[in-house]
């Protein structure tokens, strides 16, 4: 019972949990915020309906994204006591700032919007949900930042035996951190507008509602539209980003072995690690993952087996992550393009409908698959190059962290699973007639 | 040596802010099984905190944050060696937070007897833990040199240990229970009026009887007696904890609420004057005491975190004074009717 990886085990379950929830918190609070203000500006009875059907099944998620949260805080203490004493100094202070600057906004201003409808007038009511959307948006960035540090180590200086901090902004404006910004923020406007045209498109098909989730649902489109667009640019700027910083990394998104001029991108493959090769290998665009990487068709690609073997990261996880994230992302700018043009006739689209509310999953399975991707790709480093995840782990016996593990799976599966069941339930019984 | 001085004092102005908010939900929470006996009754009291429990659950995120930022060491040692308590305090939080939230979003008994119980295990639990785990930070905790820990959970549930976990639930219960004559009307503040005044009458022996016991179990009065005028400290705490009774007396509800969050800020401060400048003891080894000297991240990261907190902690103390203010009054049938209460 290895405490490490059990520990990283445990990290993973958690981390992954806890973004099975943030990511329509960030997006959704912010399309939430436009609707109601929609409301304070023109007085429409459908707008205060939509805030407070969308609001109802955001408060349920919120609820799960902030006990999730809770536990992440702390273990980076609990179970990488000795990577939070090499980084400390740099890494400390993010999370503290991330904890006392945006927390506290949010679940501040979360107590007062749920409970303040009958006190405040509609226009502060709205400004209410702004300050919200603009607080998960901040925490996200100050979360992200830290991460970009781990990925990409900036600012520092190894001193007595540590990580110390030596320049603050080169923390903050570390190009890998605003990349990871601009990729994952948008993104999760991206999955609420999914989730939105998703559930909207359900009543749409049973033909209730329609003013409302027709509404909505334009609404999702215009924001997928744009966000689709935006991630993939980004993440071609992340690809590069990693070619140049990470090799190993990229190697392994791309199950890449030979040091080669003029890389072949190859479309699917079943990686053997232990042979030093790809088994299958269908589909290969000659010079296209040397583009992809540097933007020149004959830049060289350094190869798996000329990274030391205890460097390399676990191919076959990075690949397919890879693969899948950008394989659903094309897919979800398909989408999103196709609606644009049929967005005058979606009562008369009912495939197209069907079709969005079975996409709900894809923008969540393409979040998770992008940071095992980021996470996984990295090992087996945990602050890349200066610090290696086998050396991070707290001192302390694996059957502790077993036991905390079980409960990790359990609890979270648990109220993943209701929390899961009541968005599902409140999603499907529509916007209350009460609140006229 | 100034600025972590400071900062010594501002990682324990922060565990008592904690103390003095959650405090009360701890203690609402504790008091619910007891005191809520109709379905109405149970939602006045769950919604009486409804929106004020997340914001107070952010100072302890604050607080761990604050630790890591400022004393990496500390923050490292001490999680890694409360492993299993830190834990089972988080889970019990997890259980708490989403019990509010899906109490009342099914119909039925059982679900909601379900979640009713976990409302309470997962404030009684945290309250109870943390209080068994500051007296036992108070005594010293068995790690040594390299920060590797020789203790067992159970041994943590020694008599002092388990004195100060009692201590702490008795400070929340009282807390809780002036939250709730403030929040509350007719029969259920009755109830919680007389109760508020029971709880008063057994925290006053156990308030005394851990103040003699530190003598004997720990060395922190070392300090008291080095620096007399520390003693003003139990003398404020002993004011303000008969002050919460004279209040309570008075009906004056909120005299009563701010006395026993300053008796809450006191005994954390007693203990925490105490400690100083030692942040986690070590009962092995004298040389392996976590202090604020030895702990510190570097001088540039306390400067520019005292700045950060110099800045945003007295703006975060303000708009929670203003949420705080706007939700003063007790909870009526049209709060409970709303569609987003809990
Ligand atoms: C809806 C979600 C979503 C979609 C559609 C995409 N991504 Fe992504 N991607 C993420 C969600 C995501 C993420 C979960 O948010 C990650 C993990 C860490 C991060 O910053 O973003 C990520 C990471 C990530 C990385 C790794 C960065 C690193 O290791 O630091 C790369 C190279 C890309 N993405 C590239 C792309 C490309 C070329 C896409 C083209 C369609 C794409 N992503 C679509
Ligand atoms: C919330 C989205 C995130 C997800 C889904 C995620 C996912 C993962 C996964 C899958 C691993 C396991 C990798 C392995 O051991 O092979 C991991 C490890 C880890 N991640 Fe992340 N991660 C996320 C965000 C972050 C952030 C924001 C940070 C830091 C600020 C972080 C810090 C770590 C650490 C410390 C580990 C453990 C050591 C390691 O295995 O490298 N993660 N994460
Ligand atoms: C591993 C690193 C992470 C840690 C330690 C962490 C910590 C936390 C904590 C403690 C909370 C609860 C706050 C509360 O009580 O209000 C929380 C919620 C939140 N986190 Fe994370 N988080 C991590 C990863 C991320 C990432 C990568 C993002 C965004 C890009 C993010 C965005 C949020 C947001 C928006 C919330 C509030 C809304 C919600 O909970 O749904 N977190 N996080």
């Amino acid at each position: 019972m290895d405490p490490v990886f059990l520990s990283r085990l445990q990290f993973a379950t958690a981390t992954m949990f806890h973004f099975l929830f943030v990511p329509l918190t960030l997006g959704i609070t912010i399309i939430i915020a436009y609707m109601e203000t929609r409301y304070a500006k023109t007085g429409e009875k459908v707008y205060l309906r939509m805030t407070k059907f969308w609001g109802k099944l955001f408060l349920i998620n919120f609820a799960l994204g902030v006990v999730t949260g809770i536990t992440l805080e702390f273990q980076f203490g609990t179970n990488w006591s000795r990577y939070s004493q090499y980084v400390g100094d740099v890494f400390g202070s993010l999370l503290a700032i991330e904890a006392s600057v945006t927390f506290f906004l949010e679940s501040t201003f979360i107590g007062i919007w749920v409970f303040g409808w009958k006190k405040l007038s509609a226009k502060a009511h709205a400004r209410v949900m702004w300050v919200i959307a603009a607080a998960g948006n901040l925490s996200g960035i100050w979360i992200l930042t830290a991460n970009g540090f781990m990925q990409h180590p900036v600012g520092y200086a190894i001193r007595n035996g540590r990580a110390e901090l030596t320049d603050f902004f080169a923390v903050i404006f570390n190009y890998h951190s605003i990349l990871e910004i601009f990729h994952m923020l948008p993104s999760g406007l991206l999955l609420a507008a999914f989730f939105i045209m998703g559930i909207s498109a359900y009543h749409l098909l049973k033909k209730q509602h329609v003013e409302l989730f027709t509404k909505s649902f334009r609404i999702g489109l215009t924001v997928g539209l744009v966000c689709s667009i935006f991630v993939a640019i980004v993440g071609d700027f992340h690809g590069v980003n990693v070619a140049k910083n990470q090799p190993a990394k990229l190697a392994a998104m791309e199950s890449h072995w030979e040091t080669q001029a003029r890389a072949p991108l190859v479309l699917f493959a079943i990686p053997d690690e232990k042979q030093e090769k790809n088994r299958i290998e269908i589909g290969s665009i000659p010079g296209m993952l040397s583009f992809l990487g540097f933007h020149d068709f004959n830049a060289k690609v350094t190869g798996l087996k000329d990274i030391p073997k205890d460097e390399r990261p676990p191919v076959l996880p990075v690949f397919i992550g890879f693969r899948t994230m950008v394989g659903i992302g094309t897919l979800l700018i398909m989408l999103t393009l196709y609606g644009w043009f049929r967005r005058d006739k979606l009562m008369e689209s009912p495939t197209y409908l069907k079709l969005m509310l079975f996409s709900i999953p894809l923008p969540y399975i393409a979040i998770e698959m992008g940071w095992m991707v980021t996470e996984v790709g990295r090992q087996p480093w945990i602050v890349y190059g200066i610090l290696k995840t086998a050396h991070a782990a707290s001192p302390i016996a694996g059957i502790q962290v077993l036991f905390s593990l079980t409960g990790f799976i359990t609890v979270y599966g648990l109220l993943g699973a209701i929390g899961f069941y009541l968005i599902t339930k409140y999603a499907k019984q529509g916007p209350a007639a009460t609140t006229e | 040596m100034l600025l972590q001085s400071i900062w010594f004092f501002l990682w324990g102005l922060l565990w008592a802010v904690f103390f003095m908010t959650d405090g009360f939900d701890f203690g609402v929470g504790t008091l619910y099984p007891f005191l809520g006996k109709s379905d109405r009754d149970k939602r006045v009291m769950i919604n009486s905190i409804g929106p004020l429990w997340d914001g107070n659950e952010v100072w302890l995120l604050t607080a761990g944050g604050v630790t890591f930022a400022a004393f990496p060491k500390v923050y490292a040692t001490m999680f890694s060696s409360l492993y299993t308590p830190l834990m089972l305090i988080l889970f019990s939080l997890i259980f708490r937070g989403v019990a509010f939230e899906f109490r009342g979003k099914i119909e039925n008994a059982a679900w909601k007897k379900l979640w009713d119980t976990f409302i309470f295990l997962g404030s009684f639990l945290p309250a109870l833990l943390f209080g068994v785990a500051f007296a036992n930070i108070f005594q010293g905790i068995p790690f040594d040199g390299d920060g590797l820990y020789h203790g067992n959970t159970l041994k943590l549930l020694n008599p002092y240990g388990l004195l100060g976990g009692i201590l702490f639930v008795l400070l929340f219960l009282q807390h809780g229970a002036n939250w709730l004559n403030i929040k509350t009307t007719g029969e259920l503040r009755q109830k919680s009026i007389a109760v508020s005044r029971k709880i008063w009458l057994v925290l006053v022996p156990v308030a005394v009887i851990f103040l003699i016991a530190s003598y004997f179990a720990t060395d922190l009065y070392a300090n008291y007696f080095k620096t007399p005028v520390l003693f003003l400290i139990i003398l404020v705490t002993v004011i303000a904890l008969f002050a919460t009774r004279f209040f309570i007396a008075k009906q004056s509800f909120f005299k009563a609420w701010f006395a026993s969050a300053l008796t809450i800020a006191g005994a954390i401060f007693f203990g925490i004057a105490g400690l100083f400048p030692r942040l986690f003891p070590s009962s092995m080894d004298k040389e392996a005491s976590l202090t604020a000297f030895n702990a510190s991240s570097s001088p540039l990261t306390l400067k520019i975190m005292l700045g950060v907190v110099l800045v945003v902690i007295p703006i975060v103390i303000i708009y929670q004074a203003w949420a705080y203010n706007f939700f003063k009054d007790p909870v009526t049938q049209e709060d409970l009717d709303m569609d987003e209460a809990y």
